[in-house]
């Protein structure tokens, strides 16, 4: 061990040390940055254009949010698939709030925060303290949520409410990026307010995971329960929380994702967990549990959706090349993973 | 013996959640509407005479999802995980069929092979594609959910990419036969086959140590190892053997239609299959399985589905009802309620008991 040390070179010696945690960390940022290059270079202005990277946040506040709550169910052993049903139940219900019932804004935001807790506090208590299966648990809410989105209102429709539209056409302009468009006006780039709110979900759960003691004490159920059991953690609690919080960002991302498309369908959002799920893995989540870091998840996202960019601007429209593509990347991204932390293992046993 | 050998059976704990749902909804349809217990001989549009009756369709609908339980059972114990891709890998398999079938023309006037080499080709892909998710599962490491998550986003894509997203539709009658009726024989062919298969699985775990190894490899990989198992061979084997069954799943969904839709194919029948393993008291982290009480669980569910369609519950809808279903029903077998359960009925009997001695 000691020999291999002074043998090896300072690659070698930070490969060893660092945590894995930040291993898949850095391999994601290193890849996301990668592509964009490529983007730019392969794809020529499009990819220049500072907008071009903000309509990449635009449409995928709500993803952001809802992979940055299942990454905490993940990095505490869990799964979550319930968060697409969610999301198309809070888009519905507000919908339906705001343009049936003349209801407020305040109003459809509350609507939003409670059927989140709701589904975030029956799963959490059912995966927690009666020890079911958490996969089941929140196949059984998807299920419910989806069903449920039918039953408050089956055909999809338009929100028309004036304070609502106005709410969605706000635009924040970003200081200090912009580009000319083709009349040569320098147009400044903007961001939606989801965009801020995803952010700020961002940073809060990033300083929440990295120095609480609640954040550490999800790494450590997720990493061995037992072991946190006998260091004093209420695990069942823990394990609580992660899902409690889950369903709260999942209601929020649901009012994100409303004030994006500003309509509310049975079909929204459909497939959104899973891709949630591979944002979370692309980002060095493992769903073992115990690793997993909230800005590899933003990165993850950004990778999924760069990808999506490129395939649609590369002329491949038919339908079935974003789903083969997006795979082929997962499929990669879990491959280096897997040999990644298996060759450490190794060098660390030597 | 032939005693013995019930009452062990009847006794099996395992067997008994799916067996108190399919008694508990049966008594609910006796309550409700006893006509849903009729079954009726007539004739279908093609002169032929066929059984019809809400029994008769949960046997037939109910015949996909128990051949994919099968597959289901054994991925779960072996690897503690599922394969959450049989949905979009059935869509693989259908449209493989239809490729053979057709060729390039999408309306054929005879068809381009015979049904049994479709099939067979089909078997080979499925297969194929199974052994992808398995490899990465065994030798990879990879947790089954996401390693499968890639033929999840990508299969329904691959299927339409097969036959270049057009939609073949088969005109020869016989092809129907694998979905619907035989003529002259009064029930569905899908039940026939999901007896077939069920046997030979059955002869397969009793005369083979594929059932033995798979539940020693989901206890305990490395002790099997140690023991001369090759655990990662084995988590291999169950992913083909699940590609077999849905092959054989998407030749009955294709037959059905005789055409195929990419994107609502067998949609969300990986939950079913899922469901069905948990309904059967197995344990979804891995190790022991009871086969029986998977196949069971499968037409429990669709036992359910069929009570939720004939109470005019809206398809859409549909998922929400199934979802409470699930949930009383996994809560009422976890272990805590149980003990509760157990605890509440023990003190009632002890009363009795007391009673009864004064």
């Amino acid at each position: 061990m000691n020999e291999n040390k002074k043998t090896g070179n300072k690659f070698t010696k930070w490969f060893g040390r660092t945590s894995d945690t930040n291993l898949l960390l850095t391999i994601t940022i290193v890849v996301f940055f990668l592509m964009y290059i490529g983007a730019i270079v392969f794809q020529g202005q499009g990819f220049l254009k500072p907008q071009t990277f903000f309509n990449i946040l635009n449409a995928n506040a709500a993803l952001i949010i809802t992979s940055v709550g299942l990454s905490i169910v993940m990095i505490c052993g869990g799964i979550d698939i319930s968060v697409g049903g969610v999301v198309a139940l809070v888009s519905m219900s507000c919908a339906v709030y705001l343009d049936f019932h003349n209801g407020s804004i305040l109003g459809a935001i509350g609507i939003a925060l409670a059927i989140g807790l709701v589904f975030g506090m029956v799963q959490g208590f059912l995966v927690a303290y009666l020890d079911i299966q958490p996969f089941i648990v929140t196949l059984a809410g998807m299920f419910f949520a989806r069903g449920m989105t039918t039953i408050v209102h089956t055909a999809p429709f338009n929100v028309e409410n004036e304070a609502f539209v106005q709410l969605k056409d706000t635009r924040v302009i970003v200081p200090g990026f912009g580009s000319y468009n083709k009349l040569g006006n320098y147009v400044n780039a903007y961001v939606e307010i989801g965009v801020i709110v995803a952010v700020l979900v961002v940073i809060t759960f990033f300083i929440i995971l990295r120095w609480t003691k609640l954040g550490r004490s999800f790494y450590a159920v997720g990493g061995n329960a037992q072991s946190a059991l006998m260091l004093g953690i209420n695990v069942k609690r823990t394990r609580f929380l992660s899902h409690l919080i889950c369903g709260v960002l999942a209601g929020i991302a649901g009012f994100v994702y409303f004030m994006h498309v500003g309509s509310g369908s049975a079909s929204h959002a459909s497939g959104m967990e899973m891709n949630a799920i591979a944002s979370s893995i692309i980002g060095g989540t493992m769903l073992t549990g115990g690793v997993g870091n909230i800005i590899g998840t933003f990165f993850g996202v950004l990778s999924l959706s760069t990808i999506q960019n490129i395939v649609s601007s590369a002329g491949l429209d038919q339908a079935w090349w974003t789903g083969i593509t997006i795979a082929a990347m997962l499929c990669i991204f879990l491959v280096v993973q897997s040999v990644v932390i298996a060759n450490k293992k190794k060098m660390l046993t030597k | 013996m032939a005693s013995t050998k019930t009452k062990k059976f009847t006794f099996n704990k395992q067997l008994l959640i799916p067996l108190a749902a399919i008694v508990a909804l049966a008594l609910f349809n006796l309550v409700v509407d006893p006509s849903f217990f009729k079954v009726t001989l007539g004739t279908n549009s093609a002169g032929n005479p066929v059984l019809s009756g809400y029994l008769i369709t949960i046997l037939d609908y109910g015949s996909e999802l128990a051949i994919l339980a099968i597959g289901m059972t054994l991925v779960t114990a072996a690897s503690g995980g599922q394969d959450i891709s049989v949905g979009a890998t059935i869509a693989i398999a259908g449209s493989v069929i239809l490729k053979v079938l057709c060729g390039n023309n999408s309306r054929p006037e005879t068809l381009q092979a015979p049904i049994i080499v479709a099939f067979l080709v089909a078997c080979v892909v499925a297969m194929l594609f199974g052994a992808f998710n398995g490899i990465l599962v065994a030798y990879f490491k990879i947790q089954p959910m996401v390693a499968t998550l890639i033929l999840f986003t990508a299969g329904r894509s691959i299927a339409a990419w097969i036959n270049n997203n057009e939609l073949p539709i088969i005109s020869e009658p016989s092809f129907g036969y694998f979905g619907g009726y035989i003529p002259g024989i009064p029930i569905p062919t899908p039940f026939f086959i999901a007896l077939v298969c069920v046997i030979v699985i059955m002869l397969v775990l009793k005369f083979t140590t594929l059932g033995l190894y798979t539940q020693s490899v989901g206890i305990n990989g490395s002790s099997s190892r140690l023991n001369g198992i090759n655990p990662q061979f084995i988590k291999f084997l169950t992913f083909v053997i699940l590609g077999l069954c849905v092959a054989v799943a998407g030749l009955i969904k294709v037959s059905r239609l005789s055409t195929i839709n990419y994107s609502v194919i067998a949609k969300d029948i990986e939950m079913d299959a899922i469901l069905a393993v948990a309904l059967g008291g197995n344990a979804l982290s891995g190790g022991k399985f009871n086969m029986t009480a998977s196949i069971l669980g499968a037409y429990v569910i669709q036992f359910l589905t069929t009570t939720l369609y004939k109470m005019n519950v809206n398809s859409e809808a549909l998922s929400a009802y199934k979802a409470v279903v699930v949930i009383v029903l996994v809560v009422l077998s976890t272990p805590v309620v149980r003990k509760e359960l157990s605890k509440l009925f023990a003190k009632k009997s002890s009363k009795q008991a007391v009673k009864e001695v004064a």
